[in-house]
């Protein structure tokens, strides 16, 4: 769009013009890694990385294999995220609705929202352990604030219509929000947890490469102290991996509910 | 829920009670963390610490210092460290967006190799920076670097692609230059999506590096945090939570406070 002048590109030369830029990428990183001015020890060949990958597939690192690591994260990913909805998203609706309760939690919302969630590491291994507990609520403190907020600004933005119209039948306050609130703020909430679960997955990779004894980011850690750079960048190449698969799982439900509401 | 278009009066009734909640929860909580800690020992100060804990500490390492350093010492450097990431992200990333905003075909080049970058999460990059550059600034430069790097760029991106075609059009139409089409229309157009990148980018930037200082440092908040930890002493754990969260605080509201003077053609 932004140069009316140029001709918009083809797709061939979009193609061409990507896997040149892919292929320098690569091809730069190849030369500093074989050049012999940098250690191959510190920077690996992409091939070496992705070897090395397939090696963790089937062979233990750190006490287990690459998949064993994963699923221990994302145990603990789940039970983190879905404590945040289940806590975060109620909340919002129901401070949304009573503006006391709004009142009375934003003030102390507000307070705490400016600490990062990897500095509650500290308290979080005091409390909960090395174990699961300490890192689930890590994940817990990144997911929460954007699916307590999307919950409220959804309930906030309701049409007042619909409220009123409930309300002239005499609708209870309870039945309100569970009938008319949630379904009505479902596409923000959806929006929210997209952007909790993406953050959780940020705070996971904190919390195991501090407090963990098994994940993904354990066994990064256990591979930096070990300096062996190829398990490091697996490592990397596997958190990003799974990042990208949750989130366009989540792109595409948000995308389905909004079709569904006719809003895209 | 109001729907008719409230008076004066029950606005300003709205924000009386308003505050009034607001100051009641707050001390209340205040009045609990005193009466649970101090008075009944419901919570034991081995797991959480009293507000007279919590005092003392923050004198301690305010006057004496903690982990090697007072708390403006540990600040001063992890603010440095941030401003220093912050900058040089920002100094590559915006350009580097609006370049692919503008152009078509840098998009097509610079994009596929972006993306191999962009979903790894800030974090991530802290066991490499370790193994590359140790436990000094240099890695935490790197670390900050790539948090902020991929929020600034995104955003610049986006924000360029988001101006109207007549806009630009009619600039051309006039005969700007390309430099002035950049400085007048371009950036102008898409500040308001460059600061909202900034904004993230900042955000990042402070998680990153306390991720970073706790994993292993010589100096800063995330330092006090792991000797803190370490020591078994929550309550200076809470003291370098509260700077943590104060700093971060700080630097959105001067941010804020740059991106109100630098659009001032914005209500608010």
């Amino acid at each position: 769009m932004a140069s009316p002048s140029q001709r918009p590109p083809s797709k061939l030369e979009v193609f061409v013009l990507g896997f040149i830029g892919l292929a320098g990428f690569v091809g730069l990183w190849l030369a500093a890694s074989t050049s012999g001015y940098v250690p191959r020890q510190f920077l690996p060949t992409p091939f070496d990385v992705l070897a090395r990958a397939i090696h963790l597939l089937t062979s233990p690192f750190a006490g287990a294999t690459l998949p064993v690591h994963l699923a221990r994260s994302l145990e603990r990913y789940a039970c983190g995220v879905a404590l945040a909805a289940a806590i975060g998203v109620p909340l919002g609706l129901a401070m949304g609705w009573y503006r006391w309760l709004d009142d009375i939690v934003t003030p102390v919302f507000d307070g705490l929202r400016f600490i990062a969630p990897i500095a509650w590491v500290p308290f979080a291994a005091l409390w909960f352990g090395t174990g699961i507990g300490g890192p689930i609520m890590i994940i817990f403190s990144g997911a929460f604030p954007p699916c307590l907020i999307s919950a409220y600004r959804g309930a906030r933005f309701v049409d007042s219509k619909y409220i009123e119209a409930a309300q002239m039948l005499g609708t209870s306050n309870l039945r309100t929000v569970a009938e008319v609130l949630l379904p009505a703020s479902f596409p923000s909430i959806v929006a929210g947890l997209r952007v909790g679960a993406g953050l959780g997955w940020q705070s996971l990779v904190g919390a195991e490469l501090i407090v963990a004894s098994a994940g993904v980011g354990y066994m990064m850690v256990q591979g930096q102290s070990n300096i062996s750079t190829p398990t490091v960048m697996a490592g990397m190449l596997a958190i990003g991996l799974v990042g990208l698969l949750i989130d366009v799982a989540l792109r595409q439900m948000e995308a389905r509910v909004r079709r569904r509401r006719g809003l895209a | 829920m109001t729907h008719v278009k409230p008076s004066s009066a029950r606005l300003r009734l709205r924000f009386t009670r308003r505050f009034l909640l607001g100051t009641a929860s707050v001390l209340t909580l205040l009045t609990a963390w005193v009466v649970l800690t101090m008075v009944t020992g419901t919570i034991s100060t081995s797991r959480f610490p009293s507000p007279l804990q919590f005092w003392q500490s923050a004198k301690q390492i305010v006057t004496v210092g903690y982990a090697d350093a007072t708390l403006v010492g540990h600040a001063l450097h992890s603010t440095r460290l941030v401003v220093i990431g912050f900058a040089v992200a920002v100094g590559i990333g915006v350009p580097l967006g609006l370049l692919m905003g503008w152009s078509r075909r840098a998009e097509a080049l610079i994009n596929p190799a972006f993306l191999v970058i962009r979903p790894i999460p800030p974090l991530a990059w802290i066991p490499l920076a370790i193994l590359w550059l140790g436990l000094g600034d240099a890695a935490k430069i790197m670390v900050i670097f790539f948090a902020a790097f991929v929020p600034a760029v995104i955003n610049t991106f986006t924000g360029v692609r988001a101006i109207e075609p007549p806009m630009i059009e009619a600039a051309r139409m006039l005969g700007t230059g390309r430099w002035r089409l950049l400085i007048e229309i371009l950036l102008p157009a898409a500040a308001p999506m460059i600061f909202t990148g900034l904004r993230l980018s900042l955000q990042a930037s402070w998680t990153t590096l306390v991720a970073a200082e706790l994993v292993g440092a010589l100096a800063g908040l995330g330092r006090v945090l792991n000797m803190a930890q370490q020591d078994i002493y929550p309550a200076m754990v809470m003291v370098g939570m509260a700077a943590v969260g104060g700093l971060g605080w700080a630097t959105t509201r001067l941010l804020a406070e740059v991106e109100r003077r630098a659009m001032p053609w914005l209500p608010g």
